[in-house]
């Protein structure tokens, strides 16, 4: 039966966006990416920008993003999405130009594309999706990766002696004159979905305006990864996760 | 404007001829010594002409990456660098032929392995012409040996790229980057507009405007669908073998000997026949002008029945190994090379070929 048969559409409070698609999603249960794609593919919506937007896909779990979002969209090879950005946006500065990127895309093999390009004010959104973990290769540290944390490569707990301090990388976009925007936000509840879907707005209004380069880092969980249930994901995140990264604005010039 | 007649630097051509091809992209770094293909774009200025992008990069990894977003998007995109830096570039050039991009690469190498030396070398052929990255691909490889040639090779590597959607290869190297020559600049052409990039190339990513995503990506998790790319891949390699051989031959009608040499070498190979037939000697030259398709049939045809081959190369043996394959070992070959920036002289290739043949 059809789903305007069983509500009627002037009854409706919620419906799948009309760019996202209709496939199974390759996402595991309690995991956060699902949602930033929801919210974006909203976002394009609302902005009308569905014909003018461009994505570049990352390598990591966000790999298929290309799947999910019904935009133009190149995938990019590991850490590489801002320099393709930066040359999609420049060719065609009239686009909406974004890069979707993990903590080990962004934050470690791409630190030198995503720094360089948010310092030469490129005008693209970098959506950077920080869950503390190499989901996609199995649960493996990241730079982002809490001092204690256990993964498939520090199994003990990450030991700062052994493997350095996590990463606040978007203390250092903040700090960039090129950027005009960075903010750091969370999708693990209904009132943190809406701020995260007004920066990553704000970002896409900035691309298109040619305002300077945006970077809306999400502090996400990744379930498997951590091998916890999608509820105690949640809390260790407010309760670890946001002490290293704290939430709310870095830096917004826009 | 019209075509004109100038005095420059090889690498200056490649600048030039960029611009007045309608090239829409150059992304690069600088390195020795190739750095002149980047200054004169900045110089010329061609964002306030043409309306070309160009950008210097920070390392060569952001270039070819550069270039891969670009060429994404159906504009006529291009980088240049020197053998080092086009190692770095290896995998985006994989992304780029697994994703079936045009775009064009300039290498004006220099000698190797390591940091080797700023000095011209010819070392670069077997990760030219044997894929260089990882994955079955083929890049479509030009060998320029004047500076008229890297004029005309931006357009033919660029037509080329865009008929096979394939990226090209300008295997060029420090004699023919740095040497200044008189070089017939084409006319300009204007850059393509969005609506003839949307025509032309449909898969291109010109925003989702009256039909359905376009997804550009190598990435196939099916390794039934994958095989069938491959598969898709190289028919267009058979194609290409099939259209696009180049080369040049001198002197080759009464030959009994041959010189096979390719960009500044066959320069050099070219006056040492000259030399050798000053002295009574038949040798002809064969000048490879595409690396790959190499001219294999045509290399067996033309020295069928011959008393030797000289490969002559600026490294220790690399297109030796395709002549080879060209005359199946039915002729005899040798090898003359030099290392290290080196460049020799005509006399020690006449020599080299009276020592292995001319007994």
């Amino acid at each position: 039966m059809e789903l305007d048969k069983i509500i009627d559409p002037a009854n409706r409070v919620y419906s799948r966006p009309r760019l996202l698609d209709e496939r199974t999603m390759h996402y595991c249960p309690g995991c956060s990416h699902g949602v930033v794609h929801k919210i974006i593919a909203e976002v394009i919506d609302e902005l009308g920008l569905e014909e003018q937007t461009i994505g570049v896909a990352p390598v990591g779990c966000g790999v298929f993003a290309y799947n999910y979002i019904d935009v133009d969209w190149v995938e990019a090879a590991h850490g590489r999405a801002p320099a393709l950005a930066t040359a999609i946006k420049r060719l065609m500065p009239e686009k909406a130009v974004f890069t979707y990127q993990g903590d080990g895309d962004l934050s470690a093999i791409g630190t030198s594309e995503a720094i360089h390009a948010a310092n030469r004010g490129e005008n693209i959104a970098i959506i950077f999706i920080n869950n503390a973990i190499y989901g996609m290769t199995g649960g493996q540290m990241a730079p982002t990766t809490l001092e204690g944390q256990k993964t498939a490569t520090t199994p003990y707990g990450r030991r700062v002696d052994l493997n350095g301090y996590p990463l606040a990388i978007s203390d250092l976009f903040a700090k960039l004159d090129g950027t005009c925007y960075v903010t750091r936000q969370a999708v693990h509840t209904q009132a943190s979905v809406r701020k995260a879907k007004a920066a990553i707005k704000l970002a896409f209004q900035n691309s298109k305006a040619n305002k300077g380069c945006s970077v809306i880092e999400i502090v996400g969980t990744c379930s498997s990864g951590w091998k916890m249930t999608p509820e105690k994901a949640n809390k260790w995140m407010e309760e670890n996760m946001f002490v290293k990264y704290p939430l709310g604005d870095l830096k917004k010039e826009c | 404007m019209n075509e004109e007649v100038r005095l420059m630097k090889g690498n200056e051509a490649i600048a030039h001829a960029a611009i007045r091809y309608g090239c829409d992209g150059y992304f690069g770094y600088p390195i020795t010594p190739q750095s002149e293909v980047l200054e004169t774009l900045e110089a010329e200025m061609p964002w306030e002409t043409t309306g070309m992008v160009v950008l210097q990069a920070e390392s060569e990894v952001a270039s070819i990456n550069m270039v891969y977003g670009g060429a994404a998007t159906g504009k006529a995109v291009m980088t240049s660098s020197s053998s080092p830096g086009i190692s770095l570039m290896q995998e985006g050039i994989s992304y780029l032929a697994a994703s079936e991009l045009p775009a064009l690469i300039v290498n004006v190498q220099r000698g190797g392995p390591g940091l080797g030396t700023i000095h011209p070398g010819q070392s670069d052929y077997f990760q030219s012409t044997k894929g260089g990255g990882h994955g079955d691909y083929h890049l479509i490889v030009l060998a320029p040996s004047s500076v008229q040639e890297m004029a005309d090779f931006v357009a033919l590597g660029f037509d080329l790229a865009f008929k096979y959607r394939t990226p090209s290869l300008i295997l060029s190297d420090g004699v023919i980057g740095q040497m200044m020559e008189k070089v017939v600049l084409p006319p300009f052409r204007p850059r393509r507009t969005e609506e003839e990039i949307r025509q032309q190339c449909p898969w291109a990513l010109t925003g989702k405007k009256g039909r359905g995503r376009n997804v550009v990506t190598s990435l196939e998790l099916d390794s039934a669908i994958m095989e069938k790319n491959n598969e898709r891949f190289q028919r267009t390699y058979r194609e290409i073998e099939k259209n696009e051989v180049r080369y040049e031959t001198h002197h080759t009608d009464d030959a009994e000997y041959f010189i096979v040499a390719f960009g500044s070498m066959a320069r050099i190979c070219l006056k040492a026949v000259e030399e050798a037939r000053a002295e009574g000697i038949r040798v002809g030259l064969i000048r490879p002008i595409t690396l790959w398709p190499f001219p294999y049939d045509e290399i067996l045809r033309i020295t069928e029945g011959s008393k030797g081959i000289l490969v002559a190369e600026l490294n220790a043996g690399q297109m030796i190994e395709d002549v080879r394959l060209a005359v199946h070992d039915q002729v005899p070959t040798a090898h003359f090379g030099r290392m290290g920036g080196i460049v020799p002289n005509p006399l020690e290739v006449l020599e080299a070929l009276k020592t292995n043949f001319v007994k």
